[in-house]
């Protein structure tokens, strides 16, 4: 598993975005950038170089789910990692997601062991 | 007891409206109905039959709750409900996460120091300690799960105020001016001192410490 990827965090609570950032480093992750929405997020994903993203559900103006459906649509991006980090908790939340492409979900609050399990996951099956 | 068909009440009723508009010559409104329908029915109470009589009862009950729902939606002061108890409640809602944000963020701040001061420690004190922090990060996503929590009650009340500002809509032609008097508030104790009691106040309005330390130096 390559740690010198980049990855994107996208959340649109600071505290969120650095607490990820730090539980990252821990995992010795640390070439890290933050964006506070979906539409942010896009657009530097288009314009960057990224291994992962770790993005939220409910965001204004573009919210996680509709990154995700951009990113899958999107020739360049369409096989980047994407782990859901959300609140929302509903089985029908779940399947959309997955219906979307997602690589993982975790729900939140979480613990660094879930984050640890499920970055694996999806970085071996990249 | 002299029984009384349908079509003889509705013709009395009807010559009532016509004598009205007769005299008046223009629009009679429902409230004019209303007293003509009560007028008429109370005279022709002793030529009604026991289930007319009982059908007529019911109408006036239900007339009787119109009437004293409309007087408690008056009391309720809907525009202090919309004016002040409703922006006060999300404002304080919204200082609780701006509060909440504040806090996690010192905590962060001293879990990152602390992790920087860590680089010292070896074996399982190390490895205890990092293990204390991480735990620390966990815990303090809280706040974004009360913020949104929050939001939602916050989103509930502006739908509620969205309600009333409809209710009031509806109502404002046929209630009565907002001389009712306004409802009565339940005090938990009888305090002289009770209006002092306010609560925590919103950034602005209170005083802070040092100006507290300031006033109390000024007894001395």
């Amino acid at each position: 598993m390559d740690k010198n990827i980049n990855v994107l965090i996208v959340d649109d609570y600071k505290t969120m975005l650095r607490i990820i950032r730090n539980l990252l480093r821990q995992l010795d992750f640390n070439n890290v950038d933050e964006a506070t929405d979906g539409a942010q997020a896009l657009s530097m994903l288009r314009a960057g170089n990224y291994g992962l993203v770790i993005s939220d559900w409910n965001m204004q103006p573009m919210t996680g789910l509709q990154l995700l459906q951009e990113i899958r649509a999107d020739a360049k991006l369409k096989h980047l990692p994407f782990i859901m980090v959300t609140a929302e908790s509903k089985t029908e939340n779940v399947i959309a997601a997955k219906q979307a492409g997602v690589s993982n979900y975790i729900v939140k609050p979480f613990n660094a062991e879930t984050l640890k399990e499920k970055i694996e996951k999806v970085l071996v099956h990249a | 007891m002299l029984e009384v068909s349908k079509e003889a009440i509705f013709d009395r009723i009807g010559n009532r409206l016509e004598e009205i508009r007769q005299r008046h010559r223009e629009a009679t409104s429902p409230e004019a109905v209303a007293d003509i329908v009560v007028q008429v029915l109370s005279t022709m109470r002793g030529d009604l039959s026991g289930p007319e009589a009982a059908l007529l009862a019911e109408v006036e009950q239900i007339g009787r709750t119109i009437a004293a729902a409309k007087r408690e939606i008056a009391a309720l002061r809907v525009e202090d409900i919309k004016q002040a108890f409703i922006p006060s409640a999300t404002d304080e809602l919204d200082a609780i996460v701006e509060a909440t944000a504040k806090a996690t963020h010192e905590i962060l701040d001293s879990c990152e120091a602390l992790e920087g001061a860590l680089s010292v420690l070896e074996g399982a004190a190390a490895e205890a300690a990092q293990s204390a922090v991480t735990r620390i990060y966990e815990a303090c996503s809280f706040q974004d799960i009360t913020g949104q929590r929050i939001t939602k009650v916050v989103r509930t009340l502006k739908s509620i105020e969205e309600r009333i500002e409809r209710i009031v809509a509806t109502f404002s032609e046929r209630l009565p001016v907002a001389d009712a008097p306004a409802p009565e508030v339940p005090t938990p104790m009888q305090d002289p001192a009770a209006s002092l009691l306010n609560g925590p106040q919103l950034p602005g309005n209170g005083v802070d410490q040092a100006e507290i330390d300031r006033l109390l130096a000024s007894f001395d």
